[in-house]
């Protein structure tokens, strides 16, 4: 039913500092698999459950379908109605999340020791039986059009929409998962119980585990909670390239600052090359004021609060993205600095004494992220969506350290290309124009 | 790697927990909190100064914010972005904020770095070497946070006019980056003498958290802070105070980047105060029965699910502040409902709730999630270190951190109706409608 698989020595600096924490596998009677890390210092428990399929699975022409579904699992369960519900829930001062991602629908749990049973049982019913009354449909839906309505008003949103419309088309990756005002309006009852059945599937679940709570009393709590969920997953997305070309498209939006939002093609998470790419990444524009981006755009010019680059491997396409917010007479010129970055790193590379920084920022901080119950929760189960085994936690920082001058500036040369960069800005920007 | 071999005797050796806080103060009047988790080989080592935005000198708005961003240039020993770099090539991540009554500035960090740390930010506390280039460059870049904060965002424009209105003579009243143009016109010797008068130790509090020992971080402090002289012309903190307010406000912001419109109040409220947190305790409350849960608090129940007038309403109300600071109360209505009418709403809403008191078990709920709060709190080091660093710069003691979650279980519902009386008077209030009307927006 359990077995230990990992006693995992997370990093060590020079010769002393060493945590240590011990993933544990457990597997219910009813076969649901957790990883489960014990700490019974303070008396509650974080679950974090991952289901792999996320807003992809909405249904042709339902756009909004499983982002709708979801915000309604808080709303009402059983016999209970939605204030009944939260009061329960209020009054045993547990959490529950209810999330969609583009991948994978998420579930997050705390509740105390002393009440971790009743919270469940609140928890659980809100997963296998919730009411969608009408009352609360019409509710949650006047909130998500809302929602959309303030995203069309927001810079950032409107670049992030414009963007991925371009890139991946009819494709889920193409368009915002809250849906459209049209298709909010237009989804019934039984399209949310048709999304509830596709999204609440054990097929694909991942669980990670961490506080009070013992390898058998685990082995209840999962099925109990997750034991009732069907099998029968709809079938997931196909493979999609990225379809934008270089250039740039402007977004006429009245506002003192524009923002851009920028990228190209990627790199996989599974690519053998993937830790050389993360290295570039944070020499790029991912780690903070020491970036080149940040020294040349920010530090040197003052053109910009902030600018970051980040790798996205989503499940069906690969991307290396980056924003920046300059204001509109300012933005044109914080692109070509980028641009001429992008170009220099490609070409020229990085130095020895960047990549060192790089892996010694990159390896000192990993550790740091095991700061809580909820936190290596998240970690627990994203290293098992990812399917990394419980040894990653101690081999992690091995893979970073092992990657060479040679390795980043080969993948330098093949990743960046600044002129396959598509930039959206969403402005008035001076001297800046749409490319054909 | 091992595996398979269970290591229970290493949990068992790190169980203790983020409860354990220390305070001791340096001879040169700095204030020292240490607060032990060893659960993980990791550090957060923040200096807080009592010193914010409102403590500006008139006409210089945004320096305290403004020199905040300086003190990542250059010092005597370190170069322009050095200190940041250090950090970052030791495996850390460092950043500082600014607010009205405190700035302060942190790394997180494995915990055997903690002595570099604190070599480093002793460092600019009296050394900074800052040039006239450096001035030009992070104005600019202050004024692009300023424009991405703010002037982007129709809430922030709007939440800006809306303080200025409340606040009549307070600083409080002045936004914390500043206002854009004073912001253009600050110069070096705003950001040095702010600098030399408020940066050092007997104006500082130490807060160290994490994988530490009292003594250790005692020996380093001592090693580091405590060689730095006390400033002896370092003023009280005396603000410009509010005059009775005899008029309640009203204003109105149009901007057609407005998504959904909404009406808030703000009333001003008492804040805790060093020995006396009964009265904002029973706020706290006060503002979680109104407007803490969309479900089951009086806003949800009589505007959500009694009546469709509200889409999302809310109060809030922050106790921690050197001075008077805010209740408010605010609701986004409802597809159709004028902000005339959501308004009325919210005004018979809190009338209806003043004639039938607090319902008992609602209390009850709400007391059971300040009490879990403070178990959930002790998995976050940091959160407490936060927490002790913020009250001890809005003029509280250690005493009065560690008495305030007994103080909020204490709290009746007569206290809150007591505390509801006083706060809900319309003289000490600004009210505001948010709209998309003319489509009024200027750069």
């Amino acid at each position: 039913m359990m077995r230990v698989v990992a006693a995992a020595a997370l990093a060590a600096w020079g010769s002393i500092a060493q945590a240590e924490i011990e993933i544990q596998e457990v597997i219910s009677p009813g076969g649901i698999n957790a990883w489960l890390v014990e700490e019974h210092s303070i008396p509650f428990v974080s679950l974090e459950i991952r289901i792999v399929g996320g807003a992809n699975l909405d249904r042709p022409g339902k756009r909004g379908a499983i982002n709708l579904m979801t915000g309604l699992l808080e709303e009402g369960s059983g016999d209970l109605d939605a204030r009944a519900f939260q009061s329960a829930r209020e009054g045993l001062a547990a959490s529950f999340g209810y999330d969609v991602r583009d991948d994978t629908f998420v579930l997050s749990f705390q509740a105390l020791t002393e009440n971790r049973d009743e919270a469940l049982d609140l928890f659980r019913a809100s997963i296998t039986d919730p009411t969608f009354d009408d009352v609360a449909v019409e509710r949650v839906r006047a909130q998500v059009i809302a929602g959309i309505e303030g995203e069309a008003q927001r810079p950032n949103s409107i670049a992030g929409e414009v963007f991925f419309a371009e890139a991946f088309a009819d494709h889920p990756y193409g368009s915002d998962m809250s849906g459209t005002l049209d298709s909010v309006a237009a989804l019934t009852r039984a399209d949310l119980v048709q999304a509830h059945a596709d999204i609440l599937t054990r097929d694909r679940i991942y669980v990670g585990a961490v506080g009070d709570i013992t390898p058998e009393e685990l082995a209840v709590v999962l099925d109990d909670l997750l034991g009732a969920l069907p099998s029968g997953s709809p079938d997931l997305p196909t493979e999609i390239d990225f379809g934008l070309e270089g250039g740039v498209t402007v977004v006429d939006f009245p506002t003192p600052q524009a923002v851009a939002l920028f990228g190209h093609a990627g790199i996989e998470r599974d690519d053998e090359d993937f830790f050389a790419a993360y290295v570039l990444n944070y020499i790029l524009g991912g780690g903070g004021f020491e970036s080149r981006l940040m020294q040349e755009v920010r530090e040197e010019r003052g053109l910009t609060y902030g600018i970051g680059t980040y790798l996205v491997p989503k499940d069906y396409a690969e991307m290396v993205l980056g924003s920046v917010a300059s204001d509109n007479d300012t933005i044109a010129e914080a692109i070509e600095v980028i641009r001429d970055e992008w170009g220099r790193l490609a070409t020229q590379g990085v130095t020895p004494e960047e990549l060192e920084t790089a892996k010694t920022y990159i390896t000192g901080e990993y550790p740091l992220r095991f700061d809580g119950n909820s936190e290596i929760a998240n970690i627990l189960v994203g290293m098992q969506v990812q399917g990394l085994p419980p040894e990653y936690v101690i081999n992690r920082n091995g893979y970073v350290n092992a990657v060479t001058l040679e390795d980043v500036n080969r993948v330098a040369a093949e990743l960046l290309d600044p002129d396959a960069l598509h930039f959206v800005v969403v402005g008035q920007p001076e001297g800046l124009e749409s490319s054909q | 790697m091992r595996l398979l071999a269970p290591v229970f005797a290493v949990l068992a050796a790190t169980s203790a927990i983020a409860e354990e806080v220390t305070t001791f103060s340096l001879d040169n009047g700095m204030d020292v909190v240490v607060i032990e988790d060893h659960r993980a080989p990791v550090v957060v080592h923040m200096v807080w100064y009592r010193v914010g935005s409102a403590d500006e000198p008139v006409g210089a708005s945004g320096v305290a914010h403004f020199l905040e961003h300086l003190l990542f240039k250059a010092t005597d020993k370190l170069e322009a972005g050095e200190f940041s770099a250090t950090v970052a090539a030791n495996g850390g991540s460092d950043n500082a904020f600014t607010s009205y009554d405190y700035t302060a500035y942190f790394q997180r960090i494995a915990a055997d770095r903690l002595e570099l740390m604190m070599d480093m930010e002793s460092n600019r506390m009296n050394n900074l070497a800052i040039t006239a280039d450096d001035i030009e460059t992070e104005r600019n870049v202050v004024l692009e946070e300023r424009n991405q904060r703010t002037e982007n965002s129709a809430g922030a424009l709007a939440s800006e006019q809306f303080r200025a209105a409340l606040y009549q003579n307070h600083r409080y009243g002045v936004p914390v980056i500043g206002w854009k143009h004073e912001m253009e016109q600050l110069e070096l010797e705003d950001a040095l003498d702010f600098y030399d008068l408020y940066y050092s130790p007997n104006n500082a509090i130490l807060v160290v958290a994490g994988d530490v020992y009292p003594d250790e971080v005692m020996a380093l402090a001592e090693e580091y802070y405590g060689v730095i002289p006390a400033e002896e012309a370092l003023p009280e903190r005396i603000r410009p105070e509010e005059p009775p307010q005899r008029a309640e406000r009203r204003l109105i912001y149009d901007d057609r980047r407005v998504a959904q419109i909404y009406v808030t109040r703000s009333y001003l409220a008492q804040e805790r105060d060093a020995g006396a947190q009964e009265e904002a305790a029973a706020l706290t409350y006060l503002a979680e029965i109104l407007g803490g849960s969309s479900f089951t608090s009086v806003f949800g129940e009589k505007l959500t699910f009694d009546q469709d007038i509200a889409l999302y309403s809310g109060a809030g109300y922050g106790g921690l502040s050197l001075d008077a600071t805010t209740f408010s109360v605010t609701v986004v209505p409802a597809v159709g409902v004028s902000l005339q009418d959501a308004e009325d709403a919210m005004d018979a809403a809190i009338a209806a709730f003043m004639e039938e008191g607090v319902d008992p078990e609602q209390l009850e709920r709400i007391r059971a999630q300040f009490r879990a709060g403070e178990i959930y709190a002790r998995d976050d080091s940091a959160g407490i270190a936060r927490r002790y660093g913020a009250a001890l710069t809005s003029g509280l003691t250690v005493d009065d951190v560690q008495a305030w979650p007994a103080v909020l279980q204490g709290v009746t519902a007569d206290d809150i109706m007591a505390a509801a009386e006083r706060v809900f008077d319309r003289d000490n209030a600004v009210t505001a409608w948010v709209v998309r009307e003319e489509g009024g927006f200027v750069q």
